[in-house]
This record gives structure tokens, sequence and C-alpha cells, in this order.
């Protein structure tokens, strides 16, 4: 009888090519300008695109099984996590208030990053670039469901999980994150690789997957380190994809430097002003905390950052213009919103409250140029204004940046004892910035940011007209539940009781 | 026109002052008074008296500061719009030139217990 002779099994170079080569075929009766309209606008000239290769040349078979597998432990974890109470092997539930804030402003954003590769995977003309932003496209796609998957175990128990969806659209403090996909959505193709490529991959998925997830770790969270880690080994291959565009975009034309150093700048700037959220959640929102945010930047920003710049410096790029108030910022921003986040807690849909002294002396060896000198006086006066009947609660709405959207809480680059406020006049109207890195978008390209939605002064106009509670109802922010301090929550409460129902005998 | 586009990119402003039904938008900011977190957005007519501006929610709002009963408002620097500024505090908002969305920052130097040391 004759041996069946095995079919030789084609190597994974080969496999790439077979799925690509239909992709990039030349039209015969339309014309290439009506297939790809977006390619020149933004001024990017490319000449071959063939010299753009996908570092990964991952191929649909092979996705599938690398993801498949990274999937069935993700939900083993998640049903652990749901049989066995998982939810009570946190530290405790301030955590949860970090929760939540991820899931409203950034799960949203991965969503939105998948729509974006969706549509810029259809808009480039390369079969390379057209594969890899539709695997990235899917990566997104799974991020957001399993972060919701993940998260919406505590929805069962806890407040503030319920309507991220419409917080996402309606609370000030996610339309930070929203601004920056719109933003990035609405851009060219190119600009877009760069926005969510270079800057959300690069600048923030770094400082938020990695030392957030450790923290996550710290506090007994392991549904969300299983999120996270499975997001972050995608993360490599995302920010290889952006790299691999800036120098394809860098290699292909000299005429395409300047405007690739202007979207660096740019994206940057709108990439440190969404990790403002970030800061906060590890310096204060941890009941356990594994390293400052300074620590984090120093590995992640100046290390990394860094490192990366250093490369680019052959094609000519230099950092980016907001590098050096970044870096004067990093020792203020957790504070800075904190505190914010404490005044105005009847508008957030998660818990506040004041350092303990603990928390502070942490705060304060962490960082001992500003907190003692800057910060902890500002805490210690709420404290000491709570205890005598006098609970430190501003009701008066805020300024916000036409750019970042973030309320205008940032102080002077060089002088943390005045807030930075800067405006423009376009058209007649005047438009207000936190920083000089957001008044420089805008002055760049004003049209774009006119047309900004901004919470506040939103609620001033119809139908709400400055209605507070009626504001909360559109928000789904149940006033009494999703927002307020901690301390007598009825997240502590719970928590408490629960936790004591499984360490007790009572 | 900035926006690289395809076609033509003009929108209207989200917050003109024709859609706040006779009121406008005025930012004031204490300086070197960072209890609280940003400048105040407030929403009133142009018709209101400056010292009602003063009087009224800027006073409620300011009260949660320490220094806030000791503020002399005859003696305060006014900037508008980062300029020196001297208010009439019988007149309006509209007659004191302070349009929709303009920024009012003042000062009072020597004020400021609860971070001094900054």
């Amino acid at each position: 009888m004759d041996m069946k002779a095995p079919e030789k099994k084609l190597g994974i170079k080969e496999r790439y090519r077979l799925l690509t080569r239909d992709l990039a075929w030349e039209p015969s009766y339309q014309s290439a300008k009506d297939i790809y309209p977006y390619l020149d606008y933004e001024g990017i000239r490319i000449h071959d695109w063939d010299k753009w290769e996908d570092p990964f040349r991952l191929t649909m078979d092979a996705y599938w099984k690398y993801q498949g597998e990274k999937e069935r432990k993700f939900y083993a974890i998640i049903d652990a996590h749901a049989q066995n109470n998982g939810h009570l092997n946190i530290t405790d539930a301030r955590y949860l208030s970090a929760l939540k804030i991820f899931l409203q402003a950034i799960s949203p954003g991965e969503y939105a990053a998948h729509k974006g590769f969706a549509r810029v995977g259809r808009e480039f003309a390369g079969a390379g670039t057209q594969v890899a932003c539709q695997m990235q496209a899917l990566d997104e796609l799974r991020h957001a469901q399993t972060q919701i998957h993940a998260l919406s175990n505590y929805n069962k128990y806890y407040s503030g999980f319920h309507a991220f969806a419409e917080t996402r659209d309606r609370i000030w403090y996610t339309s930070v994150a929203r601004s920056f996909f719109d933003d990035a959505m609405s851009a060219g193709p190119f600009e877009f690789l760069i926005a969510i490529g270079f800057s959300f991959e690069y600048v923030l998925t770094n400082l938020l997957f990695v030392p957030f997830m450790s923290g996550a770790a710290y506090n007994g969270d392991m549904a969300t380190v299983t999120f996270g880690f499975s997001a972050q080994s995608d993360e490599a291959r995302h920010m290889t994809l952006g790299l691999e565009c800036i120098k394809f975009m860098l290699e292909q034309d000299p005429g395409n430097l300047p405007i690739v150093q202007k979207w660096i700048d740019k994206w940057f700037w709108r990439g440190f002003r969404v990790l403002g959220l970030v800061s906060t959640m590890m310096d204060y929102m941890l009941p356990k905390r594994v390293m400052s945010w300074r620590e984090a930047w120093e590995i992640y920003g100046v290390e990394n950052g860094g490192a990366l710049f250093r490369d680019l410096a052959l094609y000519g790029i230099r950092p980016p213009k907001g590098w050096e108030d970044a870096g004067k910022a990093i020792d203020h921003m957790s504070h800075q919103f904190m505190l914010a986040f404490y005044q105005w807690r009847f508008g957030t849909a998660f818990h506040t409250w004041i350092p303990s002294d603990e928390d502070m002396d942490w705060l304060s060896a962490k960082y001992p140029t500003t907190f003692d000198r800057y910060y902890r006086p500002r805490w210690d006066y709420i404290r000491k204004a709570e205890a005598e009947g006098r609970p430190f609660k501003n009701f008066g709405l805020a300024k916000l940046c036409q750019c970042c959207q973030l309320p205008c809480v940032f102080t002077e680059p060089d002088d943390p004892s005045i807030l930075c406020h800067r405006e423009t006049v376009h058209r007649g109207e005047t438009y207000h910035f936190c920083s000089d890195g957001c008044q420089a978008i805008f002055e760049d390209e004003p049209e774009k940011y006119v047309q900004a939605w901004l919470p506040m002064p939103q609620l001033f106009q119809a139908p709400l007209f400055g209605d507070l509670m009626a504001w909360m109802d559109w928000a789904h922010l149940k006033d009494g539940l999703d927002n307020g301090e901690y301390p007598a929550s009825s997240d502590q409460q719970s928590f408490d009781r629960w936790r004591g129902l499984a360490t007790s005998n009572t | 026109m900035a926006v690289a586009a395809l076609a033509p990119y003009e929108f209207q402003p989200r917050d003109l002052v024709e859609n706040f039904a006779g009121k406008q938008l005025v930012y004031v900011s204490w300086d070197r008074h960072l209890l609280f977190a940003a400048p105040f957005l407030i929403c009133l007519p142009p018709e209101t008296p400056f010292q009602a501006l003063v009087d009224g929610p800027l006073a409620q709002l300011l009260a949660l500061d320490p220094d806030a009963a000791a503020i002399d408002w005859r003696a305060v620097e006014w900037l508008k719009a980062g300029k020196p500024f001297t208010p009439d505090f019988g007149r309006t908002l509209a007659e004191n030139g302070i349009g929709h969305k303009t920024l009012l920052r003042f000062q009072t130097p020597g004020l400021n217990s609860v971070t001094a040391a900054a």
C-alpha cells in the first residue's frame, strides 16, 4: 500500500503572501484616485507602497490560534472570578474608582480605535498596511469586549459600572478621552496612525497597561490583570506597526518630515493630557500602590520615549514640542486631578476621598519636592474643614480647555502656585486653553476645535439650561449612589459587609 | 483654511452666545488660591451689575476659602483677558466690556492662608 505523502506545509512568509496577494491589484475600470481618495490630501507622499513591510506578517489562522489561546485563559479566570466572589478579593472598594474611570473613559476608546483602524485599513493603498490595520482593528474590538466583560462582574455588586456608554458621551472627564479619539477619527489616514500608533500605543498604553495592571495584581483583581496582559501582548505589535508607519513615511519622501513632526508634536501632547486620568488612578486610587506615577514616567516616558526619539533622530525627528513641559508637570498632575475630582465629587460616577496620613506620607516620599509644599496643605485644610462640619464641596463648574476638554486645573510649567491661563480670539470668538500645547494645536487647525462639544458650557444651553439634577439623569449618573465620597458610600458599606461575611462566622 | 480636508470644512462654534437664552458665560479665577481647582464658569445675563456678580455667585463660590471673608473688593487687582482692568461696580457686565467667555482674574496680594508656603 502506498503511503500518503504529507502535504508540504507552507511557511508563514508564504502563507502571508497568499493572504495578501489579491489585495494589491491594479484597478482597470476605476481610477486609483477614486478608490483611495484619502491618500494624498494630507500632503504625505508615498512613491512605493511595496516598501512597507508588515513586521509581523500575521496571517488569519495564526491570529485565531494565538488570540484563541489568550481568550480561553481570560474567560477561565473571569469564570473563576464570578464563581468565587472575586470582587471580595480586592484590597477594598476604593480600588473600584480606578476601574470605573477605566471603563468609562478608556474602554470606549478601544472601540473607537477599532472603528478607526477598520476605516484606515480600507483607505491605505498598500496590501501590507491594509492587512496590518485589519488585524489591529480586530485586536481593538477584542480589547473593548474583554474589558467590558471583565468589569461587568463588578456591575452586579457595585455602583458606577452600569452606564459607561452614556457616561462616555456625557460626563466631563470622559469627554477628554472621547475628544482624543474623535479628533483622530476625523483626521486623515496617516494622521490617524500617528495619533493611535504613536500617541495612544507608545505614550499611553505602556503607562496604562503595564504599571496599572501591576497595580491591579497588587490589589487582588486578577480579572483586570488578565485582560490587561492579554491586551498588552497585542500592544507591542501595535507599537511596531505605528513605528513602521512613521519610518515608512519618512523614508518615502523628505517632504513628509515636517508633516510627521507636526503630528508627533500634536499627538504627544493630546496623549499626555489623557494620561492625567491615569496618574490619579495610580497615585491615589490604588489602596496598595506598586509605583508612583513619577516612577512609571521615568521608565516608560523618559527611558522608553527617549530611546524612541533617539531612534527617530536618524530621520530628522526631534522630541515633541511639549516634552519639556510634560516633564515639569509629572510632579503635579496626579495631585491636581485628585483635588479636582474630590471637590467636584457631586459630578463624578466614581468615589473620591481625602487621603489618609499614611497615603500622604507615601505621596510625600514619592514626590519629595512638591507634595508637602504644594498639596499637603490643601488636603490638611480640606480634612480640617470636613471635621468641623464644613465639607469642601465646590459647586462651581469649571472653565474647560477647548482642545483637550479637561477643566483648566494645571498650573504654569514654571510656577506651581498659579493656574495656567491661555486664550485665543478666532473670528470674534474667545477660546480658552489649559496649556501652550493645547493652544498651539487649536491655532494650527482652529476649524477643527471651534465645533468642540464641551460638557460644561453645554449644560447651560438647551435643553438643560443649567439644571444639574436634569444633567445627572441625562448622564445616567445616580446621585447619592455613583458619586460622592467613598466613606459611607454604598460601595464601602456593601464591600465591608460582604467581606465580613466571607471572613467571619457571624 | 488650515485644516487639510477634501471638502470645505466649516462648522459653527457650539457655544455661541445666542445659544444661552439671553445669558452669557463669564470665567472668574482667584489667582494663587488653588483650593479651587480651576477657574469658575458662571452663566448670567450681560445686564448683571458687576456688583451683583461679586456679591452673588462669586461670593457664594468663594466662601469655601478661609481668605474669602477678608477680601477687600475695592483693593482687588483685576485682569480682564490678561490685561489690567478697573471694573465699575455700579455698571453692568456689558458696560464693563465683559463679553461672552471673558476670563476675569483677580489678585489679593498678601492674602493666602492655605498655601502660603507656595
